[in-house]
């Protein structure tokens, strides 16, 4: 086809908003940086990969030093995208790489620079659930230890599900599966298909050998009673059937 | 004093470990203990051979590791009482081997048995180096195919390299298990012949073992050919290698199918 008969592709673009943070030094300048490398110094990350725009609005076009500050903020590895408050005719910014500014923006309060040595905010512990929608392939070892782990799919020959509660296989279970890894008797293992090499609750196991025959290929969960594993036939409570 | 013996090849799917239980079952018909040690980390198979899958519950790796203790881990099998299987594990790889845990865990295998049989899994690296190093004698597997030779050649040089004995100024044992042979197919000249094999690896010869439907069946039912049906032409084959191992002298031959009567008798009118 021509190139002239070609249709113009339409070009698609998606908006995404940053937040660039706007820099007032004031004089002495001199001063001012030195507070700016103790605040880098308490959270040496906080300006990596943000946007800075630099306002000279509190600064004179002949403050000491002027002409050093944007080099001096480069060096720190701080990212200038614009430049406001001040003029490019300045003799002081005659060598700065004045970059071109962006129009609009709005102000949107102080904004705090965290300190890196303020101790973590603590983690809410959560019993979480591991879920997996893929089989799980020989080899593979699939560890939770705070809580549940669910696979939508099968648990090859060879593969090991290890968990600190109850394991539930909606597919055939052929691997290992290992539940209430951190002394938890009451977990249990649930499978569409028992077909499982080893099964162990709380530290107590069984091998394939020691399955009931008349569990095997068949829907199943394992619970430890009195210290033993005991295999029991997977049926749902016979419910009373509601009417239409 | 144990034997340790390494079954390698360099190259995948030549038959080390329908090989290495072969064997493990026809040495300990006779009596002895025998341990065969699954060294194929992460992609485990003699347990499967061994018809042992689902009796595992430690393996080598934890045995190494310090989590099991050996006597935990050995699986002894229902059908031979003299026979053991050391079980790899699936879920690791070969790095979870250490050089000092091999050592000490083959230590206490000479200890046990009369026979250490290594299964080596496929190529040159880590696993299979350490397969071998602590063994006395190797047996290398090899197939009727230039690829395969090639393979075993290489081998046969970290053999007198790179091992125990090796290092020590001593050597090695070596013997070459030609398997996967089809004397048909060698008859048209499509397989490389044995004479030509041996002349390049010149390695001694402990035995033919004739290509057969058998061998394929025996691993998937879980039991060596040796145990399923000792009287075909692998089993025998087999089996007088293990002889051979053994020390006695016997003539090599290629055991093929003994032909019944009807089969003689309907001879070229099918």
């Amino acid at each position: 086809m021509p190139d002239e008969l070609r249709p113009t592709p339409k070009i698609r673009a998606r908006g995404r908003s940053f937040l660039a943070l706007v820099l007032s030094p004031e004089p002495p300048l001199a001063d001012w940086l030195a507070g700016l490398d103790a605040q880098i110094a308490r959270s040496s990350t906080f300006f990596a990969g943000k946007p800075v725009i630099l306002d000279l609005s509190l600064l004179a076009p002949d403050t000491v030093g002027l002409a050093e500050l944007y080099p001096a903020l480069c060096a720190r590895g701080i990212r200038i995208i614009g430049i406001e408050g001040g003029n490019p005719n300045w003799a002081a910014c005659a060598r700065w790489d004045w970059p071109a500014g962006f129009l609009g923006g709005r102000a949107s309060g102080a904004v705090d620079i965290p300190d890196d040595a303020a101790p973590p905010r603590v983690e809410v512990p959560r019993a979480s659930s591991l879920i997996i929608e893929q089989p799980i392939r020989s080899g593979q070892v699939i560890m939770n230890p705070e809580g549940d782990i669910i696979i939508l799919g099968s648990v090859g020959s060879g593969a090991e599900i290890t968990a600190g509660g109850s394991i539930h296989v909606y597919g055939p279970l052929r691997g290992r599966a290992i539940a209430g890894m951190n002394g938890q008797p009451d977990a249990r293992i649930f499978t569409h298909s028992m077909q499982a090499e080893l099964l162990a609750i709380d530290g107590y196991y069984i091998t394939a050998d020691e399955i009931d025959p008349r569990y095997v290929e068949q829907p199943a969960q394992i619970v430890l009673t009195n210290d033993t594993l005991v295999v029991q036939p997977l049926v749902a409570p016979a419910f009373t059937r509601r009417k239409a | 004093m144990a034997k340790v013996l390494v079954v390698t090849s360099g190259k995948g799917g030549v038959g080390k470990t329908t090989s290495t239980a072969a064997l493990g079952v026809a040495l300990a018909q006779t009596g002895q203990n025998v341990v065969v040690v699954d060294f194929d980390v992460g992609l485990r198979n003699l347990d499967l051979v061994m018809g042992a899958e689902r009796r595992v519950v430690f393996d080598l790796i934890n045995v190494i590791q310090g989590e099991a203790k050996l006597a935990q881990a050995l699986i002894r099998d229902k059908r031979i009482e003299t026979l053991s299987i050391l079980p790899a594990s699936q879920t690791r790889d070969k790095d979870a081997l250490t050089a000092e845990g091999v050592a000490r865990v083959m230590q206490e295998l000479r200890e046990k048995f009369d026979w250490v049989i290594c299964d080596s899994p496929a190529g040159i690296e880590r696993g299979a180096q350490l397969a071998m190093y602590h063994a006395d004698h190797a047996i290398v597997v090899t197939n009727p195919e230039v690829s395969s030779v090639r393979d075993s050649d290489r081998i046969i040089g970290m053999l007198d390299s790179t091992t125990e004995k090796a290092k020590g100024g001593g050597k090695i044992e070596k013997h070459l298990l030609l398997t996967r042979y089809d004397p048909a197919r060698a008859a048209r000249g499509e397989m490389l012949r044995i004479e030509d094999v041996l002349e390049i690896l010149s390695i001694p010869l402990l035995g033919i073992i004739p290509e057969s439907e058998e061998v394929l069946r025996a691993s998937n039912l879980g039991a060596p050919v040796t145990l399923s049906s000792p009287d075909s032409p692998p089993a025998r084959a087999y089996a007088e290698a293990a002889r051979r191992l053994e020390g006695e002298k016997l003539e090599i031959t290629v055991p093929t199918e003994r032909k019944g009567l009807l089969a003689r008798l309907f001879k070229g009118k099918s």
